[in-house]
C-alpha cells in the first residue's frame, strides 16, 4: 500500500516537473513595472515547494501559480520585500527560501566555505615560516668550510669543460 | 543474443575483478615479478567481459526484447533506433553498467600503455582499480540487475522518459562519466603509492595525462549538460544549482586544482602531499556524486533511483575508499618527504593560491549540497539551500582564482616578480577597463557588477594572449625568431593559455547572458507580434504533428529586425502517448554569439498560446568557453612529455634544441 502511495507521488512529481512552459503566465503580469520586477526578484528567491529544485519563478506547478499571486498581492499591498518574504516564512517555514537565513545553525553554512579558506591560508602560512625557520637553523659555513667549498667549485668547474 | 550471457559475463567479470584486486598487489608486496606482470591481461579480461555484458543490454535494447524487465521499463518498440540504443543508460542499472565499462575501458587503457610504468607502481595501479571494479559489479550484481527477465513478457514497454528521448542522452552521460570515472585511475596511483609509501616528480609525471584526460572529459560532460538542460527543459536556465549539477562541479573543481598541483610536484617536487591528497578527493567526490544521484538520496530533475538498498549500499562503496584511502593517507603521508622550497610569490605560490581557493569553492558547493540533508537528519528541520547561497560563496571565492589567473604563468618559479608581471599584464589590465566601460556605456540596465565582469573576462583572455607573446619574445626578438619560438613551445604552455582564455570566453558569455537577457512573456493567437529584444516575432502558424512515438503541436515564428525578415523559429511541446508525459521542444535560433529562445506554453482560457521568448546575448560563449578550455586540456595532453607510452625523444630532437625552455 505505502509503495503504491509512493509510486503515485513519484509519477505526480514527474508529471509536474516534466510539464511544458514553466511560470510566470501573461495573466499574472502586474501593471506597474516596477512592482513587476519586485516581483519577479521575490519569485526567484522563493523555492517551489512541491517541486525538485525549483523557484516559484521557474515552476509550473499550481502551487507556485498560487505564491506568485500571493507575493504581487502582498506587493501590491504595500509590503516591502523583506515583510513578503517574512509572510511566506510565517505561513510555509524556512523551507521556501532559497537564500537561506543568517540565524542559528546556518552560520555554519554561510562561513564554512571562508573558514576554510582562512584555515587553509593560516595553514599554509605557518608551515612556510616553519620551513624557512627550520632551514634557517642550519648553520653558516665557516671561513674555513667556504674556501675548501670555493676549491671544490672552481677544481669541478674544470673537469666538466675537460669532459 | 540471449541476456543470460550478459548477466554471466557480469558475474566473470566480478571474479576477475576479485583476482585483478589480489594477485598484483600481493606480487608487489612480496616481489614477485610473475604475479605482478598478471595484472594487465586480468584488467584486458574485466573489460573485455564488461564490454560483452554491456552489448548484450544494447542488444536488448534495440531489438525490444521485453522479456527483460529493464527493457519493459525504459523502452518502446516505436522509439527511434538512437534513442533506443542511448535508452541503455537511461534508467539506473543500465546507467551503473555505464559507469563499470568507462572504468574497465580506463582500467584496460592503463593496462594497455603503462608500459612506461615502474612494475610495482602499475601493478598496485592495476590492484586499485580492480577493487573499484568488484565494488561496482557487486552492486550491479547485488542491487541493480539489468538482466533480470519478466515471465510473462509484455507485448510493449512503457517508454523511455520523454526529457531523456534526446541526443543529449548520447553524448552526455558517457562524457560525464569519462571524466567521473576517469580520476578513478588518478586515485588508484594515489593509492598506490601510499601503499609502496614512495612518491617523488616522476609520479606526477605518471598521473597528469590521466588527471588532464578526465578533466577535460568532465569538463566537455558538465558543458554539455548545461546545453542539454538549456534546450529541453523549455525555461532558458542553463545552470541550475541542482544538487545533480553540484554533484559533478565539485569534481571538477578538485579535478582542477589536481591538474595545477601536479604541475608543481612534477617541475618543483613540492607540494607533494597535497597533490595525493587532492587525487583521492578528486575521485571521492566523484564517487559521492554517484551516491547522491543513484541513491536518490536528493530527489531533484535528474534522480531516477529510489529504492534505499542500492543507497546503502553505495554508501557502504563510499565509506569504503573514501575511508580506507584517507587513513591509508593519515597512515603514510607523513613519511613522504618535501622537497622544493619557493617565496610566497612564485610561480609555485600562486598554483598555491589557485588551490586554496579552488578547493574552497569545492567546499561551498559540497556544504551548500549536503547541508539541508545533515540539519534534516540531525534536527529536522527543512530548509533550502538555493542558488542564491551559490552564487554568492562560489562566485566570491571564483572571482579571485580568475583575476590571479593571468599573473601565475607570467611569474618565474621558486621567486617571481609581481610588479614585473604586473607590468606585462598592463595592456590587457587597461583593455579590459575599456571593456568595462564600453559595457557600462552601450548597457546601461543590469547590475553594476556587469561591466566589471566584461573587464575581468577580456583581461583574462587577452592575458593568456600576453603569456603566449611573452614567451615567444614578440617585441623582444624580429618577428621570425618569435614565431620560430611560438611553434617551439611545449604544447602544455600553449594548452594551459587555451585553457585560461576558455575561461575568460566562458565567463563573458555567464556574465552577458545573465545581465543583460531579455524576457517576453505573452498571450499570442495565429497572426500576433511581440517583441523580444530588438526583434519582433510574428506567430505565423501553429501546426498539429504526429511523431514516431509522439504528438506535437509546433508553432512557427516569423522573425523580423528593423522591419526586414531574418527568418523563422519553430518551437513546439509535445507528449509522449506511452507515458503520457508533455515536453517542451524549445525554439533556439543564433544570431552571432546570441540567440532567441522560444518556448511554447499551455493554451490561455481566453484563446491563444501562452509564449515565452527570450534574447539571450552572447548566450553561446558559456559552452563554447568550455569547448575551449578542454581542447586546452587536450592539446596540454598531446605534449610529448606527457603522452602515455611515448617514446622518448630521438637524440637528434634534443640537439635541435627547442629555443625556449618550456616552463
Amino acid at each position: 500500500m505505502k509503495k503504491r502511495a509512493t509510486l503515485f507521488l513519484a509519477v505526480l512529481v514527474a508529471l509536474i516537473a516534466a510539464s511544458p512552459l514553466r511560470a510566470v503566465q501573461p495573466d499574472e503580469v502586474l501593471p506597474d513595472p516596477a512592482q513587476e520586477a519586485r516581483a519577479r526578484a521575490l519569485s526567484r528567491e522563493l523555492r517551489c515547494m512541491v517541486c525538485q529544485n525549483q523557484s516559484i519563478d521557474d515552476s509550473d506547478a499550481p502551487l507556485a501559480k498560487d505564491l506568485r499571486l500571493l507575493v504581487r498581492e502582498r506587493i501590491k499591498a504595500g509590503d516591502d520585500d523583506r515583510a513578503v518574504l517574512d509572510f511566506l516564512v510565517t505561513r510555509y517555514g524556512e523551507f521556501v527560501l532559497l537564500r537561506p537565513s543568517w540565524h542559528g545553525a546556518n552560520v555554519i553554512l554561510w562561513t564554512a566555505p571562508f573558514l576554510i579558506l582562512i584555515g587553509g591560508g593560516l595553514a599554509i602560512w605557518l608551515r612556510a615560516r616553519w620551513r624557512e625557520s627550520a632551514a634557517a637553523t642550519v648553520p653558516a659555513l665557516s671561513a674555513e668550510e667556504r674556501r675548501k667549498f670555493d676549491e671544490l667549485m672552481s677544481k669541478s668547474d674544470d673537469s666538466i669543460t675537460n669532459v | 543474443m540471449n541476456p543470460e550471457i550478459g548477466h554471466y559475463a557480469l558475474v566473470l567479470a566480478l571474479a576477475v575483478a576479485i583476482l585483478q584486486t589480489v594477485l598484483p598487489i600481493w606480487g608487489a608486496r612480496t616481489n614477485d615479478a610473475a604475479l605482478m606482470r598478471v595484472g594487465p591481461s586480468l584488467a584486458l579480461a574485466f573489460c573485455g567481459f564488461v564490454a560483452l555484458s554491456f552489448a548484450v543490454l544494447v542488444v536488448a535494447y534495440v531489438t525490444s526484447d521485453f522479456s527483460v524487465l529493464n527493457v519493459v521499463e525504459n523502452s518502446h518498440s516505436l522509439k527511434p533506433l538512437l534513442y533506443r540504443i542511448t535508452g541503455t543508460w537511461g534508467n539506473h542499472e543500465g546507467s551503473m553498467l555505464l559507469w563499470a565499462l568507462v572504468l574497465a575501458i580506463f582500467g584496460a587503457t592503463v593496462a594497455l600503455f603503462g608500459g612506461n610504468l615502474p612494475a610495482r607502481l602499475k601493478a598496485n595501479v592495476l590492484g586499485v582499480q580492480g577493487s573499484i571494479g568488484v565494488a561496482f559489479i557487486a552492486f550491479l550484481l547485488l542491487t541493480s540487475n539489468p538482466f533480470t527477465r519478466v515471465i510473462p513478457a509484455p507485448a510493449e514497454g512503457n517508454d523511455l522518459n520523454p526529457v531523456l528521448q534526446d541526443i543529449g542522452l548520447a553524448i552526455h552521460p558517457p562524457l560525464l562519466y569519462l571524466g567521473y570515472v576517469g580520476f578513478s585511475v588518478t586515485f588508484a596511483f594515489a593509492v598506490a603509492a601510499l601503499i609502496d609509501g614512495r612518491i617523488d616528480a616522476a609520479w606526477a609525471r605518471w598521473v597528469r595525462p590521466w588527471a588532464l584526460g578526465a578533466w577535460a572529459f568532465l569538463t566537455l560532460g558538465i558543458a554539455m549538460g548545461s546545453y542539454w538542460a538549456y534546450y529541453e527543459l523549455g525555461w532558458g536556465g542553463w545552470w541550475f544549482w541542482d544538487p545533480v549539477e553540484n554533484a559533478s562541479l565539485m569534481p571538477w573543481l578538485a579535478g582542477t586544482a589536481l591538474i595545477h598541483s601536479a604541475v608543481v610536484m612534477e617541475k618543483r617536487d613540492a607540494l607533494k602531499v597535497w597533490t595525493v591528497l587532492l587525487a583521492i578527493l578528486a575521485f571521492s567526490l566523484s564517487l559521492l556524486g554517484t551516491f547522491l544521484v543513484r541513491s536518490g538520496v536528493l530527489t531533484s530533475v535528474h534522480a531516477f533511483a529510489t529504492d534505499p538498498t542500492r543507497g546503502v549500499f553505495i554508501l557502504g562503496i563510499l565509506v569504503f575508499f573514501i575511508g580506507g584511502s584517507l587513513t591509508l593517507f593519515a597512515a603514510r603521508a607523513g613519511n613522504l618527504r618535501q622537497g622544493g622550497i619557493f617565496a610566497p610569490i612564485s610561480r609555485e605560490g600562486a598554483l598555491v593560491l589557485n588551490n586554496l581557493l579552488l578547493t574552497a569553492a569545492a567546499a561551498a558547493v559540497f556544504v551548500g549540497t549536503l547541508y539541508p540533508l545533515a540539519l534534516e537528519a540531525t534536527t529536522g528541520a527543512k530548509i533550502t539551500v538555493g542558488p542564491p547561497y551559490f552564487n554568492l560563496t562560489v562566485g566570491a571565492l571564483m572571482l579571485p582564482v580568475v583575476f590571479a589567473m593571468p599573473f601565475g604563468p607570467l611569474l618565474a618559479w621558486k621567486r617571481g616578480d609581481l610588479p614585473g608581471a604586473a607590468q606585462r599584464l598592463m595592456l590587457a589590465f587597461l583593455i579590459g577597463l575599456a571593456a568595462a566601460g564600453a559595457a557600462a556605456y552601450a548597457e546601461s540596465g543590469g547590475p553594476a557588477l556587469a561591466p566589471i565582469g566584461i573587464g575581468l573576462g577580456a583581461f583574462v583572455i587577452l592575458g593568456a594572449i600576453i603569456d603566449i607573446a611573452e614567451r615567444s619574445g614578440l617585441g623582444r626578438v624580429p618577428a621570425a625568431t618569435a614565431f620560430a619560438r611560438f611553434r617551439g613551445l611545449p604544447r602544455a604552455a600553449l594548452g594551459a593559455a587555451l585553457a585560461h582564455a576558455g575561461i575568460g570566453i566562458c565567463l563573458l558569455g555567464i556574465v552577458a547572458e545573465t545581465s543583460w537577457n531579455s524576457e517576453t512573456i505573452v498571450g499570442a493567437k495565429v497572426g500576433d507580434s511581440f517583441a523580444v529584444g530588438r526583434y519582433e516575432l510574428t506567430l505565423a502558424r501553429l501546426e498539429p504533428r504526429t511523431g514516431p512515438n509522439y504528438r506535437e503541436l509546433a508553432g512557427v515564428f516569423d522573425i523580423r529586425r528593423g522591419g526586414a525578415s531574418v527568418g523563422t523559429i519553430e518551437s513546439s511541446k509535445r507528449l509522449f502517448t506511452a507515458r503520457n508525459m508533455p515536453t517542451t521542444e524549445a525554439g533556439i535560433r543564433t544570431f552571432g554569439l546570441s540567440q532567441l529562445y522560444v518556448s511554447l506554453g499551455d493554451e490561455l482560457p481566453g484563446g491563444g498560446l501562452a509564449i515565452r521568448a527570450y534574447w539571450k546575448p552572447l548566450v553561446t560563449l558559456i559552452w563554447i568557453g568550455a569547448v575551449i578550455m578542454a581542447l586546452g586540456g587536450a592539446l596540454s595532453l598531446s605534449d610529448r612529455r606527457l603522452r602515455v607510452g611515448a617514446p622518448k625523444p630521438a637524440r637528434k630532437a634534443v640537439a635541435a634544441a627547442r629555443p625556449v625552455a618550456a616552463e
